[in-house]
């Protein structure tokens, strides 16, 4: 059974294990729009809560990607590389950008629910 | 009796829709292919002839792969490159009114002068003694642009704008860096030209940003507050990136230099004020001046431009090399600075010799008097559009007189369903190019209209006309006239996510077709 | 004034509608005490006759390269141009445009950028290329840049024999952005320690060929190094047409080539403007600086060409754009494809063995002089002399007897001294009649 939690700049953070998936929500690829690119760290990075971990791009933007928590990068999903539209079509399932392996799992605590994301999803509308 | 099988031209009763044709040409719409698609290799449209018998010195670096590049015969060339003109919307086919752009006429006096054999034939390198005109153009360039903007001396080097803006902010960084002091921090306003940010950061300035007041111009209080011991610089656009003037620059500039601080000009705007105000008379340190935009230099499709820099007292000792010297003898090029002061060389060369031409040429054919007139009639209208569209279109800022641009945004088309997007690509089925969308990126849906001083009233009037029937059109829900335009263009919309997806930058040799099986 | 069509009658009706009583009211923010009345000290506005009789007088106090046996290179050739090139560049459609943002009406431009982009990055044998950069120093010092965001190094190597200017404007953009810069000594016969230059913290070495005295540089165990040791190798050349003839330094295991294009379709316009050339691996693209032509589809289906991958440039990006550049140099560009597209493969050749001909001759008769030395072992169109005493002498005397005979090295580099060295080209455009004026000038002159 995953868990899983937003950040407010509406990255998602999904619990496997140890293991944290990284992407971005549904709401940010619909207001991105055609995403073209997405720029990943490497395997064995780390990365920390609040600091850039990626960037993504549609035609018209480039955006960071903050790391929702902190953590080594342990996989990334080299095949947006090919398809970035993924990221449009399944943005937090197959749509996933890195997996990294918790340093501090008490950051998890400061994000969203996903019931109290979509309430703020409402606030900011 | 009508021995020629002509028939006798009469009207129609009803006219049939337009035929699909062979080649997909549409009488004066013609298509054209790649250049690898028509070109060959055996071919060239040059003659030259094979050289007498020598022993060449390649030191067995010769290449031994064949060069897959086709050539075409003239007529071939010439046939090529006027079709593909003819896809383009120039200046000289009609209003171009890009705001920030400055698309203003192309005197072409200018582009005789510049092929004059004592400017174009000659090389950067040759004896001084042999270009005393050329480094006279550079000379008297320099005065104009002093003259204009009241400072203290010119950095010609620099390519076109941005490169100037680098070289301004070198500048600035070289006199801290003299001083002594490592100051971090470059203030840019939110409205700035995305270059600024740029600019500052590539010298490793952290950027930090002012928000602008309700007005649209930055508030002199604003910035005082942000002058921190570690600020460099404050780059400001003046007249700004929404089309008005910055009425407290003068305070803007003190509370800088009171901070130990230079205050860097984006100069993007200047022909807003050529002849009105002189930007040395408000306390700026460094301006680079876009010369194909005030001074009229073709933009040739995006380049080449030209971006001198002017700098007041204090910044003048850092200038890049070379310099210009003049003496008892005359002129000279001062082309190195070894343990000088010069902030370095922006690049290989005197800068954009025939860039410099074009703008003298334009300076000498306005004066004085004629300078100011351009700057006015550009000013005039730019508030004569906006106020002919204010009642069908929303204008930001509109308390405060625009200068050469006129803003709006796109909260009159709420509840259309239409985008600023889709709004400019019915104005090119109206004959016209778009204007600026999308920037200044403080406004939403920001629309950013500048005519230029080179338009008759009668064209004003037919292109504020258009925009208020597209206007009226759009509030009336005529949907399809804006999301499926532009109908009449050489290509409809194109496919930009398609573009930057998978992206093709040069044409590859189709892979031969499979042959069917035996 | 003949180039503003407003009349006063106009003016007035047009401040009226405004709601204005003149048009001071609209500069009504400007500091009243900061406004000019006039500019005293400017003259006013002329007819075209007479700006055309001012700058005709500026004009003829410079000797034209087309007027004198002519040997000046250093990075700007004088080659010849075909009329076609002029005229057609001057076409309204493709003057006066703007850079293309808006595709449908600008499909001339996209398509002949994505024609100049294919060309760049066939003649420098790499998989891809920009739509041009300001010109070829800059371009190098964007290179330098790239090769820092690639390694994520950013100490760069220059190889001695780099043009003296282009290692200045490296020089000066490194020197900002506070990075490390390593610059060999020059090395008129080629004997520096490049190779050795070279280690793990070292993130391109920038090699010049031909370099500035002329020479050919082998670029193969230059590259091999650079790779092994995680560094880019970027070629550099200040003259095209080289191209027909040497080895493309994509072939040679360059990462990122630069040059400067003046050379074809471009007048030697006393240094500008002229186009930059910038082509790299199709997997370093996104970090490629300059505007991009890609191909796609309209919503009917047909080809067309637009800007493409500019997110990475500054008006998206901002603070995080790959480069400051915005502008290309679009005309230039036009007139080097035009030119190249004439000239295709064949003429490009023909045109390469005539210019190393040309240059072969005058090197033998140049050689033949007492007191002169060649030092070049090979060469394309240009070669190094030594001359007894001070060139930058010789060639003002040359001057002044009619013949433009080079750059006297130390006038772009006075602190190496080497001030008996001059930088000699010889192109299609020079006769067999002025290489002979030359030598025997030359004769007299050091005699």
């Amino acid at each position: 059974m995953s868990e899983i939690r937003y950040s407010k700049d509406h990255e998602y953070v999904r619990i496997e294990g140890d293991i944290a998936v990284i992407g971005i929500s549904h709401y940010a690829q619909e207001q991105l729009g055609d995403v073209v690119f997405v720029e990943l760290p490497g395997v064995g990075d780390t990365v920390a809560q609040g600091k850039e971990a990626a960037v993504v791009e549609s035609v018209k933007a480039a955006s960071e990607v903050f790391a929702p928590v902190s953590g080594e990068v342990v996989e990334v999903n080299g095949a947006l590389e090919g398809t970035p539209a993924t990221v449009n079509e399944d943005a937090e399932g197959a749509g996933w950008f890195l997996k990294v392996r918790l340093t501090n799992p008490a950051e998890l605590d400061g994000l969203m629910s996903a019931a109290a994301y979509e309430d703020f999803l409402k606030t900011i509308s | 009796m009508n021995r020629e099988g002509r028939g006798a031209t009469a009207p129609m009763d009803t006219l049939s829709p337009a035929p699909t044709t062979f080649t997909g040409n549409r009488a004066l719409d013609l298509e054209e292919g790649l250049l690898f698609e028509i070109g060959r290799a055996e071919v060239t449209g040059i003659d030259l002839e094979e050289p007498e018998a020598f022993s060449p010195r390649l030191g067995g670096l010769e290449r031994t792969a064949p060069l897959p590049l086709p050539g075409l015969a003239e007529p071939e060339a010439m046939r090529h490159y006027v079709r593909l003109s003819r896809m383009n919307y120039g200046i000289d086919s009609g209003l171009f009114p890009l705001g920030s752009c400055t698309m203003k006429h192309n005197p072409r006096l200018n582009e005789r002068m510049a092929r004059l054999a004592g400017f174009a034939d000659v090389h950067p390198l040759q004896p001084v003694s042999t270009v005393q005109g050329a480094l006279g153009v550079i000379a008297e360039l320099n005065r104009w642009l002093l003259e204009l903007t009241g400072m203290a001396a010119v950095a010609f080097t620099p390519k076109a704008g941005a490169h100037g803006e680098l070289c301004g902010m070198m500048a600035i960084k070289a006199a801290h860096a003299a001083k002594g002091e490592a100051r971090s921090v470059v203030l840019v306003p939110e409205s700035a030209h995305g270059t600024n940010p740029a600019t500052a950061a590539l010298l490793g300035y952290e950027v930090r940003s002012i928000p602008a007041r309700t007005d649209g111009t930055v508030d002199a209080e604003a910035v005082k507050a942000a002058l921190t011991p570690d600020v460099a610089a404050l780059m400001l656009t003046n007249p700004n990136t929404c089309g008005l003037f910055e009425r407290d620059v003068v305070a803007i500039a003190a509370a800088v230099h009171e901070a130990g601080a230079y205050f860097y000009a984006d100069g993007a705007n200047f022909n807003a004020i050529l002849g009105k105000v002189r930007i040395g008379d408000l306390g700026v340190d460094a301006m680079h001046i876009n010369l194909h935009k005030t001074f009229s230099t073709p933009h040739g499709g995006g380049g080449p431009g030209a971006g001198p820099v002017v700098l007041s007292p204090a910044l003048a000792p850092f200038a890049p090399v070379p310099a210009l010297v003049a003496d008892a003898d005359g002129l000279h090029l001062k082309e190195q600075d070894e343990g000088g002061t010069s902030l370095g060389r922006m690049s290989a060369f005197h800068g954009q010799m025939g860039m410099f031409v074009r703008a003298l040429s334009w300076m000498l054919s306005h004066g004085a008097d004629g300078m100011k007139q351009a700057s006015e009639d550009a000013v005039l209208s730019a508030n004569y559009i906006r106020a002919c569209l204010m009642d069908l279109m929303s204008a930001p800022y509109a308390e405060r007189p625009a200068m050469h641009e006129a803003l709006f945004d796109d909260t009159w088309l709420e509840g259309t369903g239409l985008t600023t997007l889709d709004f400019a690509k019915a104005m090119i089925d109206e004959g016209y190019h778009p204007m600026t969308v999308y920037f200044p990126l403080v406004v939403h849906g920001a629309m950013l209209i500048e005519p230029t001083e080179s338009e008759s009233k009668a064209s004003l009037d037919l292109f504020i006309g258009a925009l208020r029937d597209l206007a009226m059109a759009a509030k009336a829900g005529d949907k399809d006239r804006f999301q499926g335009a532009p109908y009449y263009a050489p290509r409809r919309r194109l496919d930009e996510t398609r573009a930057a997806r998978s992206p093709v930058l040069r044409w590859t040799r189709p892979a031969p077709v499979p042959r069917a099986a035996e | 004034m003949r180039y503003l069509p407003l009349t006063p009658e106009d003016r007035a009706e047009m401040l009226a509608r405004i709601g204005a009583a003149g048009v001071d009211e609209l500069f009504a923010d400007i500091p009243a005490d900061k406004r000019l009345a006039a500019l005293p000290d400017l003259p006013l506005h002329k007819s075209e006759l007479e700006v055309e009789r001012t700058l005709a007088r500026l004009a003829a106090r410079n000797v034209p390269a087309g007027s004198v046996p002519f040997f000046v290179g250093a990075g700007a050739y004088r080659h010849h141009v075909p009329a076609t090139v002029d005229h057609l560049i001057q076409r309204s459609e493709f003057l006066t445009s703007y850079t293309p943002y808006q595709p449908e009406i600008a499909q001339g431009t996209l398509q002949y950028l994505f024609e100049f982009q294919t060309q760049v990055a066939e003649m420098t044998a790499m998989e891809v290329a920009n739509a041009s950069m300001y010109d070829g120093s800059t371009a190098a010092a964007e290179a330098v840049l790239m090769a820092h965001r690639v390694t994520k190094r950013n100490k760069a190597v220059l190889a001695g024999n780099l043009h003296p200017h282009y290692r200045e404007t490296i020089a000066t953009v490194c020197a900002h952005a506070e990075q490390p810069l390593v610059s060999l000594p020059p090395a008129p016969q080629g004997e520096d320690d490049l190779l050795g230059a070279i280690d793990g913290t070292v993130s391109c070495v920038v090699v010049q060929s031909p370099d500035v005295f002329g020479n050919l540089v082998d670029l193969k165990p230059i590259a091999e190094k650079a790779h092994a040791a995680g560094a880019l190798l970027v070629a550099v050349f200040t003259e095209a047409v080289s191209l027909g003839l040497v080895e493309p330094p994509g072939a040679q295991g360059a990462d990122i080539v630069v040059g400067e294009g003046q050379s074809i379709g471009n007048a030697l316009n006393f240094g500008g403007p002229y186009v930059g050339l910038f082509a790299t691996r199709q997997k370093f693209v996104r970090q490629m600086p300059g505007r991009l032509a890609g191909e796609t589809v309209d919503a009917e289906g047909r080809r067309g060409f637009v800007l493409t991958l500019s997110t990475r440039e500054q008006h998206i990006r901002r603070e995080k754009a790959t480069s400051n550049i915005c502008t290309n140099s679009g005309l230039c560009a036009l007139a080097f494809t035009i030119h190249l597209s004439l000239l295709g493969e064949k003429g490009l050749t023909r045109l390469a063995r005539l210019n190393h001909a040309a240059a072969c001759d005058l090197a033998d008769k140049l050689a033949a002089l007492d007191g002169v030395a060649v030092l070049n072992s090979s060469f394309f169109n240009e070669f190094t002399i030594r001359v007894p005493g001070s060139a930058a002498d010789v060639v003002e005397t040359l001057a002044a007897k009619g013949i433009l005979g080079g750059v006297p090295y130390s006038r772009l580099a006075p602190e190496a001294g080497l001030d008996d060295l001059i930088l000699v080209a010889a192109t299609e455009t020079t006769t067999a009649d002025d290489r002979m004026a030359y030598a025997a000038a030359l004769k007299e002159v050091l005699a």
